[in-house]
Formats: structure tokens, sequence, C-alpha cells
């Protein structure tokens, strides 16, 4: 009878393991706000699915005077961030933190890179260009974008949910924040990491490899 | 027994005196330093680096000991006012601009200077608030 019981506890014990290993992977959530929206299926019923916050269609010039847009980043995943040029406070360190997962994911194409400028003033594609060039990543695989202050300000706070500010009692004229936002192959927002921080930075690197797999599937 | 204690304390007592005669200047030093380095880690890290390797094309290293060493009166200049143009450090151009410090005071650019140029590699020892003042007077 003893014998018995041990046998029982091992194979629920076993069949716990099983179980639990067969769960989904560890998965990223989807962040931003949602709505729930009723669809017409196939058959002709009604159902309600959640929508989810995507980045909507943008048109802004790169650091080659082209024109880029969301095509650009089609079936890509990227990482968005707001800077200037001339920044000297937060702008460095979350281009070195962003440099060292560049470097990383050099030679994977599914790995893209887009910083927007918000010093709509003197970043002209030139500049940046520049700055790409001194910054060693120049290529089409990290996007330096430049466009109107309305355009960019808009994308910034309504759907990267990144604070931009043109201040004029700044020393440096822009106040902003150094989220590095994630985006996946849906266009949805999947993490948000503090640049200059290098425990969220290095958390941004142990997500990316989650949302490829998540898409490999 | 009780000599050879005594004895014995008094000798390490003199030589803690002398010891600390000694390192007193030292001790300034390193003061200068810990204070260099906190500074460091405000105003300068996020361009030249944590290990004073620069960023790339974009601001230089702080590495190059020969461009340390002969440009040492010119560092309290750049820090106070920036600097901007062409400069040549470890056999490399670069051509950037870096910002004024202008709110730090000669005491502060004192120990930043100790600290940068006692670390990454480089060991010139004390510079005071007085230098300083001085190198401050001959900024082109």
């Amino acid at each position: 009878m003893k014998f018995n019981r041990s046998i029982l506890s091992a194979f629920l014990f076993g069949s716990v393991v099983f179980l639990a290993s067969c769960q989904d992977q560890k998965k990223l959530p989807i962040l931003g706000p949602r709505e729930a929206a009723t669809i017409k299926n196939a058959d002709g019923s009604t159902s309600v699915d959640t929508v989810y916050k995507t980045i909507p269609a943008f048109s802004f010039l790169n650091q080659d005077s082209v024109y880029i847009n969301n095509d650009t980043f089609k079936d890509k995943i990227y990482i968005a961030d707001f800077f200037f040029t001339s920044c000297t406070t937060i702008c460095p360190t979350m281009h070195r933190s962003m440099k060292t997962i560049f470097d990383k994911y050099k030679d994977n194409p599914d790995v893209m890179f887009l910083s927007h400028t918000i010093d709509f003033k003197y970043d002209h594609p030139s500049v940046l260009k520049k700055y790409a060039q001194k910054l060693g990543v120049d290529g089409p695989k990290w996007q330096f974008a430049y466009g109107s202050k309305d355009s960019i300000y808009k994308i910034a706070e309504k759907d990267y949910l990144v604070a931009v500010i043109e201040d004029s009692t700044a020393k440096e004229g822009y106040v902003h924040q150094g989220w590095l936002i994630l985006i996946d192959k849906q266009k949805r927002i999947r993490g948000a990491y503090d640049g200059t921080n290098p425990e969220q930075v290095a958390q941004l690197t142990r997500d990316i490899p989650v949302l490829l797999a998540e898409d490999k599937k | 027994m009780r000599k050879l204690v005594l004895s014995t304390l008094f000798l390490i007592t003199i030589a803690t005196m002398i010891y600390s005669c000694q390192s007193s200047e030292q001790l300034k030093q390193d003061i200068y330093y810990a204070n260099g380095r906190d500074l460091y880690i405000k105003h300068c890290q996020n361009c030249h680096g944590s290990k004073g390797e620069g960023l790339n094309a974009l601001a230089p290293p702080l590495t190059d000991t020969v461009f340390l060493k002969e440009n040492k009166e010119k560092i309290a200049c750049f820090i106070k006012n920036g600097a901007s143009g062409p400069i040549t450090v470890n056999g490399k151009k670069y051509d950037g601009k870096m910002p004024d410090f202008a709110t730090l005071a000669n005491i502060d650019i004192a120990q930043i200077v100790v600290y940068i140029t006692n670390t990454y590699g480089n060991k010139q020892g004390m510079y005071t608030p007085e230098q300083i003042a001085e190198d401050l007077k001959n900024c082109r």
C-alpha cells in the first residue's frame, strides 16, 4: 500500500510538471489603450474582439532625405525613440544603449531601429546623416526620422506615448522622455524601457528574443 | 611584559601619526578624486562613458594619456566654456561640439580634472582650484 502511494504521488508530480511545461511560452504584454469592437464573422454572426492600439501610418524624411513610412518597417519589429542631435543629457546614454543592441542584431533583418528628432529647427536630414555616421550606425537598419513639429510631436504623444516638449526655458530648448519603445510586427506597443537605466535596457535585450520567437510560430 | 605591551602601543601610535602626516596630501587628492567621480557621473558620463571610452565619433575618449598631459591646462576651459572644432585624440579626429558647464565652480572643475587625470590609465596627481583659476584666465 505504501509502495502504491509513492507511485501515485510520483505520477501526480510528474503530470503537474508535464502540464506546466505545456503552457504557452512567456509573452510580452500589449501596451496602450484598447477597446472592444463588434466584428462580423465569416458566417454572418457577430462577436466582440479587442482592438489594440497600433502605430498609425506615417511619412517622414530619413537621414538620406528619402521618405520612410509604415512599409519601411513591414514585417519587422523595431525600437523607436525620440531625441535630438545637440542633446547632451539623456540622448547619448539612450543611443549608447541602443547601439549595443544594434550591434547585437546587426545581422538579423527582422530587427530595426527608428529615432525621431524633436529638433525640427536644426536637425535636418543632412544633420541626421552626420550624426548617424558619427554614431557608426549609418545604414537602412537604423532610420533617423525628420518631420514637421506637428507630425513628430503628435505621433510621440498620441501613439508612442512619449512626452516631448519644446521648452525655451530648458538649456537645450527641448524636454523629452528617454523611453525606448518596442513595436511588434502588427505595429503594437509591446514594451517601453527607460534608455538611461541599464537594468531596463537589459530587460529590453531579454525581451527582443521573446518577441521574435512569438512571430516565428 | 607590561613594558613590552606599553612600548608596542607607543610605537604603533607614533607610526600612525607619521603615516597620517605623510598622507594628508594624498588624502586631499583622494577626496578630490571621489568628489570628481560623482561630478563626472553627473555631468560627463552620458557622453564620455562610464569607462571614459567616449561615444564612437561623437564624443572623444578620455583614455589618451598623452593628450591629457599636453592639454592639461586647457581642460578647465573645455569644461567651463565648452569646446568645438576638430581635435585629435588617440590618433582619431573628432569634430563635434561639447557643451559648456558654466555653472561649475573652480573647485568642482579641479575635482573633475583630478578624477579624469588619475583614472582610465592616467596617473597625474593633484590639481588645485588655484591652478584652475589660472588656467581659466588663459582660455582662448
